[in-house]
Order: structure tokens, then sequence, then C-alpha cells
């Protein structure tokens, strides 16, 4: 955001980079506008031809989707809608998992001393650097391991099955693997958003008799939160996008999995993955913005 | 942990592909991404709005979805490829939106007196680009930069997953369901794989990242 | 500030999980009729696999989402299928609806592995019984005997059967990583790069089509599955070249277990529910033999 406040805003269509055209200037953007819109026109127009070539344009791969009076129209919904709820279950809980153990592990970075802070910073470097579908499918194994049982020191054996949590072991697989991977990431946000405010608030606090945990508790996590709610809500697009990675290793059944399934009945891969597509960028396009929202408010607020 | 000291030769040759496999990546994304942004900054509204465009479906996209969309969907407009291909092809597109928006924040991180400067001299849009303000955004790109690269590593596991073969991934999974070893073992022999880039690169990244904030 | 934001997320959160509770993580079976009478409260001895799976109340099978005739999810919900039927019989037998079944995806290579690790009670799923998997597991049945066959596209003349491939070193056949298919091919091949191996067989077909492969190989039902969903596009091409027998995976070493199923197939045969449901799934393809049923291996 710094960034853009560089960017002075373009008076009569000049930015930084040009600047506001004269004539020749005009007829030559016009000249280049003219050559790039005949460009994409061109572009467009082969993926088109390509399209009804293949006969994409069809009511046989169309109509299940779009055409409300088709056989197929309400089932292949009510299965993408299922499909979407599961995503949003799984996403919801994991960022909201993700933001408990997050702040815990933040607020342990900020207030643990240099010997405990060690093993703090590998946990977050370890878990930061692991790729999530890798986080995902370890949870899955670990799932696994202690559904038969992990054997304990002294004869004892711990189990534990992940179904019997409401929702199911696949479900848990996914939101944990989720959470490994974004509880850092937040932990990363809640200790940025510390740093991040002026030293005298810390030293106020202190002045006046707080302890250093009542400090960070009660006055600098608070404005903390303020300033990281932006990177909270797009951290759920990242974690939203990244349901869908159990598609690729088969489990739980999110937006992803349930189209290729659907697919699999009507074989229309290309119809149903952008409408897929459409739904994602739909949802995340709306998070993005209210982010930026949420954003501009805060920052309008704390300056007045 | 002794199958990845009995396989480490394995663990090796998959290492060493998914490297290459992210090296191609990276070549065709800097590429791609670059280009894009070059649109994005542009005066021709049009190119704009593609850019802008391009920016917000491919990042607002799942990478699964983009490598099912390829892999699934490209076949049927006649246009085949291995699955190769088809994952690099969907791991650069999903990653050129990225490189995008980290050469377009550097841009415009440049402060406007550099611009403006340049454009006082008599240099054109793509002049003041190409040799006033590109140079030095590459400065402030680097940290964002470097970012996207090593989340592309660890997007690659994806294409290991999906069956590309060849790779970190495969290795573990060819190991655990094909040579019956306990899988546990065999993906955190997996996993320290992906670390060895993955905790060297972001520490070395925080260190450039302190430089050019010095810099500055 | 902060304490309204939390307030409000901790309300999605649990609107979250209440809808979890509906939306299940393995997806439930179709509303539909059993063939076979559901039995009102079974009582089995004391720790069997039957005891504990109707103390639990759930009855949680491994089947194949994606294979025309024997498990595929339907557009209407629930999954269709010969094996789905199979599973329906058993289930039967422990006092479980069709609906009340929780069908996991059990993907070729990971079969051995979700029994070994109780992810699942059994698994149904075009699952040849081979002494390697005995090594791991134990095999129920075998409830159907099928043949590896090749599906090719319609237009295709030059291959007519397994021995093609030796003829035409540059023809390809594709099948699933680790699948016996896979291994019951290679005799047959000129060299190893005539062979392709997808996770899924849907891949494959698509594969096919699209003329990225020049055949398929497995067994004869799903290649058949594949040819009556195609419109046309596929036909088989030569005779089977192996017998497969179809078994239903449980734990290694569950004798009661294996009988019980066993006991339930066989009632379903004696009723005609088996053929029933076979003409109703994989069999209603054209060209399809109607099975006997095979005689049971030894429960072991």
């Amino acid at each position: 955001m710094k960034a853009l406040t560089t960017l002075k805003p373009p008076e009569h269509g000049a930015t930084v980079l040009f600047d506001a055209p004269g004539p020749r200037a005009r007829r030559r953007t016009l000249m280049f506008s003219v050559i790039a819109a005949v460009a994409v026109l061109a572009v467009i127009g082969v993926a088109i031809l390509q399209l009804v070539r293949s006969g994409q344009f069809s009511y046989a791969k169309w109509g299940p989707l779009i055409d409300p009076t088709n056989e197929y129209f309400a089932h292949v919904w009510a299965r993408l809608g299922d499909g979407f709820l599961r995503t949003l279950i799984a996403a919801v809980l994991a960022i909201a998992l993700s933001l408990i153990i997050g702040v815990a592990i933040g607020v342990a970075r900020i207030s643990a001393g240099r010997i405990t802070r060690t093993p703090i910073v590998a946990f977050i470097e370890l878990f930061r650097g692991l790729p999530v579908i890798l986080a995902i499918y370890l949870v899955s194994r670990l799932a696994d391991e202690f559904r038969v049982g992990v054997p304990l020191p002294g004869d004892n054996v711990l189990r534990f099955d992940l179904s019997v949590l409401p929702g199911g072991d696949l479900l848990w697989v996914l939101v944990i693997g989720l959470t490994a991977y974004n509880s850092v990431i937040i932990a990363e946000i809640v200790r940025s958003g510390v740093v991040s405010l002026p030293k005298g608030q810390n030293e106020a606090a202190l002045a006046l008799g707080l302890t250093r945990w009542q400090s960070l508790r009660m006055i600098l996590l608070p404005q903390a939160f303020r300033v990281m709610l932006p990177a909270l809500i797009s951290q759920l697009v990242v974690v939203l996008k990244d349901t869908s990675l159990i598609a690729v290793l088969g489990g739980y059944i999110e937006l992803l999995k349930m189209s290729r399934l659907v697919i699999e009945n009507l074989a229309n891969p290309i119809q149903v993955y952008v409408v897929v597509a459409a739904i994602f960028i739909a949802v995340n396009y709306a998070l993005t913005k209210f982010a930026e929202y949420v954003e501009r408010t805060l920052a309008a607020r704390t300056s007045g | 942990m002794g199958v990845v000291i009995d396989n480490f030769d394995l663990y090796l040759s998959g290492f060493l592909t998914s490297v290459m496999i992210c090296l191609w990546g990276l070549i065709g994304s800097l590429i791609l991404g670059v280009i894009i942004a070059t649109f994005r900054v542009s005066p021709i509204p049009i190119l704009k709005w593609v850019g802008s465009a391009y920016v917000t479906v491919v990042r607002n996209t799942p990478l699964t979805l983009v490598l099912f969309f390829f892999a699934f969907g490209l076949p049927e407009l006649g246009i085949n490829t291995s699955y190769y291909a088809f994952g690099l092809a969907a791991l650069i597109i999903y990653t050129s939106a990225f490189v995008c928006e980290a050469v377009r924040s550097g841009i415009n991180s440049v402060s406007a007196g550099q611009a403006e400067a340049a454009r006082s001299i008599g240099l054109g849009f793509g002049q003041s680009l190409t040799l006033v303000v590109l140079p030095q955004a590459m400065r402030t790109v680097v940290p964002p930069l470097g970012s996207v690269i090593i989340a592309m590593f660890k997007n690659s596991a994806v294409l290991g997953a999906f069956g590309v073969g060849g790779d970190l991934w495969s290795t573990g999974m060819d190991l655990s369901s094909a040579q019956g070893y306990a899988p546990l073992p065999v993906f955190i022999g997996v996993a320290v794989g992906y670390l060895c880039i993955t905790i060297p690169s972001g520490l070395a990244l925080q260190v450039i990242e302190r430089k050019v904030a010095i810099a500055r | 500030m902060h304490r309204r934001i939390i307030g409000s997320r901790s309300a999605v959160v649990g609107a979250a999980l209440m809808m979890t509770l509906s939306a299940c993580g393995s997806i439930g079976g179709a509303n539909v009729e059993s063939r076979v009478e559901v039995v009102d409260n079974p009582v089995f001895d004391e720790g069997t696999t039957m005891a504990r799976i109707v103390e639990d109340g759930r009855f949680r099978v491994g089947i194949k989402f994606d294979q025309p005739g024997f498990g595929l999810m339907r557009l209407e919900g629930g999954f269709t299928g010969f094996d789905v039927e199979i599973a329906q019989f058993v289930a039967a037998g422990l006092g479980f609806e069709p609906s009340d079944i929780d069908y996991y995806e059990a993907p070729s290579q990971r079969r051995e592995e979700i029994l070994e690790y109780d992810n699942v009670d059994m698994v149904v799923s075009t699952y040849t019984i081979n002494d390697r998997r005995r090594e791991r597991i134990s095999f129920a049945g075998p409830y159907y005997i099928a043949g590896q066959q090749l599906m090719v596209n319609a237009d295709d003349e030059r291959i007519t059967g397994p021995e093609s491939f030796t003829e035409h070193p540059d023809a390809t056949v594709c099948s699933v990583t680790g699948s016996t298919p896979s291994q019951e091919i290679q005799p047959y091949l000129a060299n190893v790069s005539q062979l392709v191996l997808f996770d899924v067989y849907s891949k494959c077909a698509d594969a096919l089509r699209t003329g990225q492969v020049d055949s398929v190989t497995t067994d004869n039902v799903i290649l058949l599955g594949f040819v009556a969903k195609s419109d046309g596009e596929f036909k088989m091409a030569g005779e089977q070249f192996t017998e497969e027998p179809y078994g239903i995976g449980i734990t290694k070493g569950d004798v009661a277990f294996c009988e019980f199923i066993n006991e339930q197939v066989q009632l379903a045969y004696d009723s005609g529910a088996y053929t029933e449901a076979w003409l109703d799934t994989a069999g209603s393809v054209e060209g399809a033999q109607t099975p006997e049923l095979p005689e049971f291996d030894p429960c072991t």
C-alpha cells in the first residue's frame, strides 16, 4: 500500500511513466490502441474458432450448466453447490483454527526470550518452507498412524481417530493440513502487526504499570489486529484456493473434486472448469475488494 | 529414516528434477510476468485492461484448477502434450500473475521524480521504463519476487502429486506405494528435500531485503 | 473494535460446524431400496468386525468414484455400479440401508494402504485377487471373474489384440499406476515406452479420445463401461487375455468377516438380487454376459 501512495493519481490520463499526451502522442496512442485491439481480437477470435470447431459451444456441453430446463441442471448445481459448501466449510474452519493457533504462536514469539524464541522461529520456518500440499499429505499419514495407534513408552498405545470429529476424518485432514501452514503465516502477520506499532505504545503501557503481558494483550494486540485485518482477509483467499489441493491427493470432496466427478458424468471438462473458475474468481475477488475496503476504512480512521 | 539414506540417489535425482521444473517455470513466468506488467503500466487502455483481467483471473483461481483445466480441458480442443508440459504451462501461467504484481509494485515504488526527470530529458514511455524506472524498480522487486519464486518451488509439489513424474514428490510416491516403504518416513524425506531449498532461500531473501532497505 | 470482529468470526465458525454435521467428510449412499432384505438389529459375536461395525453405527466402504458400471458418482447424488450393489448386499446383512453406507474413494495404488490403516472396513473396487496383495490384506469372494482386454478408437484397425504391440512398436497403451493390468500387458510390449501410466482410468480414456495414446487396457467390463459412455467413439479390440477374479478387500486375517461377506453375496445370488444388480449396472452394456457367481476362495 505504501508503494501506491508514491504514485500520483493520473492527471488527464498521465501517469508517472508518461506525460499527459499531446496531439502527436495521442495519435500514436490511438494507433497503438488500434493495433493492440486488433491483436487482442485476433487472439480471442482464434480461440473462439478453435472452441467452435471442437464443439465446445454445443448445447449438450453447456445445457446442464446454464439451462434451468435441462434435465441435469438441478442435479449438477446441487452437486456443485454441495462441493462449494464443503470448500467453504474447510476454508472457514482452517482460517479460524489458524487464527487461534497463529495468534498463540505469534504472541509466544514476541514474548519469548532469546533462547525460547529459537524453537518457535524454527517451527515457523519449518512449516513456512513446506509445500502446503505436502503438509496436508503428512497430516493424512499422521492421521493414519494415530488411527491404528502410536506406541508410547511403557506399553501404552496412543490412539486417535479423526472421524470422531464432526464432519469426518477426510475434512479434518484437510483442515489440519491447511492450519499447519496458515497458522505460522498468521503468526508472522501478528508479529509484524505488533512490530509495526509505534514503540511509544508499549512504553506508555509499561509506564502505566502494566506488565509486559498486559501491555501486549490490552494495548498492542488490539491495535495490531486492526492493522492485520486486511492481511487476514487476504489469507482467507489463499486458504480458499488451497482447499482444492486435496483434489489432487484424493480424500475430502470439495468443489474441484466434485466438478471432476460431474465431468465424469457429462464429459464437458472445459465448461465445468470455466464455471468453477468463475465461482472461485467471484468469491476471491469479492474478498480481495473487501480487504481493500477494510484497509481504507481503517487507514482513514487511524489517520483521523 | 533409513529409507532416505538407502535411496539417497533416488531422492537426489527427484530433487534435481524438481529444481529443473522450477528453473523452466522461473524463466517462463519471468518473461510472461514482465510482459503482463508492461501491459498494466502502458498508456494503451486495451492492454491495461487485458493485463488486469489476466491478473484478476489467474490470481483468484487455484493452481490445481489451472492444472486440471490444462490437463483435462485442453485435450478437448485438440491440444495434446505430456503431463510434464501441461504441468509446467499451468505453473508458468499461475506464477506469472504474481511475478507481474511484484514487478508492477516495484515500478510504482520508484519515486515519481525519477520518471519525471526521465521524461523531462525527452525519453518516451519505453525508454523511461527500460532505462530509468525498471533498473531502479528491480531493487524493490527482488524481495517480493523472491517470495514468488520460493512459492513456485513449493507449488511444484502439486505437479508431482498430480503425476508429472520423476520429481521429488513422485520419488516419494514410488518408494511408498510401489516399493512398499512406510509412507510417513518416505515423505518426511521428501519434506526435507523441499526445505533444503525453501529455508536457505528464505533466509537469503531476508538478508537481501535488509540490504535493499539500507540502500534506500 | 477487535472484540466485535472476533465475536462475529466465532459465530461464523459455529455456523460452519453446524453445516459440517450435515455435510459429512465421506459421501453417503443413494436413497435407493435395498434389493435384499435389510436385517433388523443383527447380533454378532463379541469382538468380530461385524459387531464393531454395528456398534459404531457406520459402515465404511472403499469404492471407485469414477468407474462406470462398477463405481460412479451419480449426478443425482450417491453412487451407482456393481461394486456398490455388492457393498449394499453386505450392508443389508449388517442392518444398514443403502443410504447409510459411508463411501470413501479407493484409488488403485492406495487400496492396501487404506485397509491396513483402517480408513475403511472393506474395499470393493474392481479389486483383483492376487498373492502379492494377499501378503498385506485378505480377500472375500471372488464375486465376479473379469478379464483384461483392450479398448481402441472405433476407427483403429491396427490393434487387434495384445500381440499387436510387438508388431507395432510405436503403438502405445494406457493403464493405471500400480494396477494388475499395467503389469499383465508388459510381456506383450516391444519396449517400455509403449506403456503410459496415469492414476485413474478416466484419464486414460481422455487420453485415448484425444489421441495421446492408442489404446487402453484393463478389465473388460470397465472398458465396456467406457465404450458405452463414448457414443461409438471407442470399441473393444481382441479377446480377453487374462482371468481377473474380483475380491472384496478386508483386513488381513479377518476370517469371520470374510465368511460373513461370502454368505451375504451367496444369499443375494440365490435370491436373484445379484443378477438383477448386474443387469442394472455393469451388465447393462451391450455384449456383456451375465456372470454366474464364482466359487469362493477359502477364507484365510
